[in-house]
């Protein structure tokens, strides 16, 4: 028998009381650790859309609720089109404070014989883009040429293989970083490529509400607003001097979509603390009515020849073990809940979601085990002292 | 080695009764010598116990003394007293006294796995042996009878090899047989391996092993009895 194992004998010999004791520090945990998880990746999706936005403004068509849609596609991953004619494009450019400004074409593809997947299509002007450009020269350095597509993280089709859109085969040739947001589910290609595919679908009867070519509409223009401007202002001109478009600042759909992130993060952050304070109280009452279980157990002890220092430290060293497991437990519990279920999260939460790095996941594991462990340990801090200056004498007296 | 206790009392505060406080001992001097066995006699509540836990440093007395040779325990600190009374004083306490997540075994070794780790191993297997609780040194204490307990005990302060020996009711739970097992190794320790042996109780069997007889009463030794 080592000299440390009565710690590990009293908690494996007593085991209900060990179980009790790690159920209790696991709950603690898996609320720090799952809840930090959560709000980070609720925090990454935000910064990620910031990223992957990066436009000051964005005008879009003012028929058929098109903010709103446009909201759904970057958020969400809902397909969705709306057309406007290529000549506001050149009106919103020549509008004062407009430093750079490109256009997208939408194309959503359908569930049915004509295309693999339902998809978002989403054409860019190579030459003037600036907001999917960078993305994908992370992963891929080369202009996409005709037919070819850059797809989201989260479409099932790997490089080298086609996916099929509106009866055109088109060949995959890189596939993009997750941004945790509705960008991820979406198909990336040229401006040539998607007019290309607008005919395709006009072709197979599909009616996409466009009059007259494909090469004079497009969806959205995406503005970057000179440094001495105001983006709300510079949208507000577009509003007024400009018809049938809505030019929205990406501030204000970024607020909108922080607001619900907020809202969502302070529940999860009182959840945490109602959780961890119920638990810390649990732990308390359990330590606490351990105090009279132990009191002749622990009489015997110091009759043997423990010191109080012995005592508690043992005590302490009981907790801490038990803390640890339950950590541990708690973590890996929150791992199986939160990160096989990212999209499930996700689409219930209606907001962006981007799980974090693997070294702010360890660290939030670190954070979860250290709060767990010095929580565990300082509610048996009081049972340890109370215990350490039980009375042998008096005790032992008083009887078996 | 001798245990000296000088002039102790023990007062124990009521909160309520006649008297705010009761004596259970006092003033009692007494000397624990090695090579001796000391018995001492006294009906219940006379104050044999806690003149017992006073000798080992378990119990602070309200007044008084008690030396080691030249130490005085209670003005020693803690840590000192507790590994002084691991190394050198081995108390058997009234009623159940095992760790109940501890096999008897486990339970025999754990003072001497306190502050060394010493191999008590021959020992303990001598004294489970001699004591008839061999069979049983991989059962919980749950699962003993009070005569089996109260040889776990003993086991457990015979193995540890303490130079005093105090022993509060030792017998009280065992029948003749282990009575009189008991009593000789009690009487070895103090004859053969120089320890000095105090043995509290109330029944007369352990008088013919005594080298000194005291009687307790209402907190005072009435008077000393000199066996030959």
């Amino acid at each position: 028998m080592k000299r440390t194992s009565p710690v590990i004998k009293n908690l494996t010999r007593k085991s209900g009381r060990t179980t009790a004791l790690v159920l209790l520090t696991a709950l603690l945990a898996l609320a720090v650790f799952g809840g930090s998880i959560v709000i980070l990746s609720l925090r990454g999706g935000l910064n990620s859309l910031e990223n992957r936005l990066g436009a000051d403004v964005i005008v879009v068509p003012s028929t058929a609720r098109s903010k709103t849609n446009l909201e759904q596609i970057l958020l969400q991953g809902t397909t969705g089109y709306f057309y406007m004619d290529r000549e506001k494009l050149d009106k919103i450019i020549a509008t004062d404070g407009v430093e750079s400004a490109s256009a997208q074409l939408f194309l959503a593809s359908l569930r049915a014989s004509c295309c693999s997947v339902p998809v978002q299509v989403i054409g860019f002007d190579q030459a003037t883009d600036f907001t999917v450009r960078p993305w994908i020269t992370e992963s891929y350095s080369r202009t996409l040429n005709e037919k070819e597509v850059a797809v989201g993280c989260r479409v099932s089709a790997g490089i080298g293989e086609s996916i099929r859109i509106y009866g055109v085969n088109c060949p995959v040739v890189a596939r993009l970083a997750e941004t945790g947001t509705g960008l991820d589910t979406a198909v990336y290609c040229s401006q040539e490529t998607l007019q290309l595919l607008l005919d395709a679908a006009r072709d197979l009867g599909h009616d996409l509400k466009i009059s007259g070519s494909s090469e004079n509409v497009i969806s959205a223009v995406y503005i970057k607003v000179r440094d001495d401007y105001d983006a709300q202002k510079v949208a507000d001109d577009i509003n007024i001097h400009i018809r049938k478009v809505e030019a929205v600042s990406t501030k204000s759909m970024l607020t909108g979509v922080s607001d619900s992130l907020k809202a969502v993060s302070g529940t999860i952050t009182w959840l945490i603390i109602a959780l961890w304070i119920l638990a810390l109280v649990i732990l308390f009452i359990v330590f606490a009515m351990m105090v009279n279980e132990r009191r002749r157990e622990l009489a015997v002890y110091r009759l043997l020849g423990m010191s109080r220092k012995m005592l508690s430290s043992m005590i302490l060293k009981e907790a801490l073990l038990c803390s640890l497991a339950g950590a541990l437990c708690g973590v890996a519990l929150g791992s199986a809940l939160v990160f096989p279920f990212t999209t499930l999260i996700e689409q219930s939460l209606k907001l962006p979601y981007l799980t974090p790095a693997a070294g702010t996941i360890v660290l939030c594991a670190a954070l979860a085990l250290a709060v767990t462990v010095i929580s565990g340990s300082a509610a048996s801090l009081r049972t340890a002292r109370k215990l350490s200056r039980v009375d042998p004498g008096t005790t032992l007296r008083e009887g078996a | 080695m001798e245990l000296r206790a000088e002039n102790v009392c023990m007062r124990f505060f009521r909160k309520r009764g006649e008297a705010n406080f009761f004596e259970a001992v006092c003033p009692v001097s007494l000397t624990l010598k090695s090579g001796e066995l000391t018995v001492l006699k006294g009906k219940s509540g006379s104050g044999k116990t806690t003149l017992t836990h006073i000798l080992a440093g378990l119990l602070r007395p309200t007044e008084g003394n008690v030396f080691l040779d030249q130490t005085n325990l209670y003005a020693l600190s803690d840590e000192t007293l507790s590994e002084l009374r691991n190394k050198k004083i081995g108390l058997v306490p009234q009623g159940r006294s095992a760790v109940d997540t501890l096999t008897v075994y486990e339970n025999i070794l754990l003072p001497g796995l306190l502050y060394s780790k010493a191999d008590n191993s021959p020992e303990a297997e001598k004294w489970m042996e001699i004591l008839g609780i061999v069979d049983l040194r991989d059962a919980m204490p749950a699962e003993l009878s009070g005569g089996e307990l109260r040889r776990l005990a003993i086991a457990r302060v015979l193995t540890n090899g303490p130079q005093v020996i105090l022993a509060d009711e030792p017998t009280g739970d065992l029948d003749d047989e282990n009575t009189r097992k008991v009593l000789s190794a009690f009487h070895a320790c103090a004859h053969e391996e120089n320890k000095a042996v105090f043995i509290v109780t109330h029944e007369n069997d352990a008088l013919e092993y005594a080298d000194r007889v005291l009687t307790m009463d209402n907190g005072r030794i009435t008077f000393p009895l000199f066996v030959d």
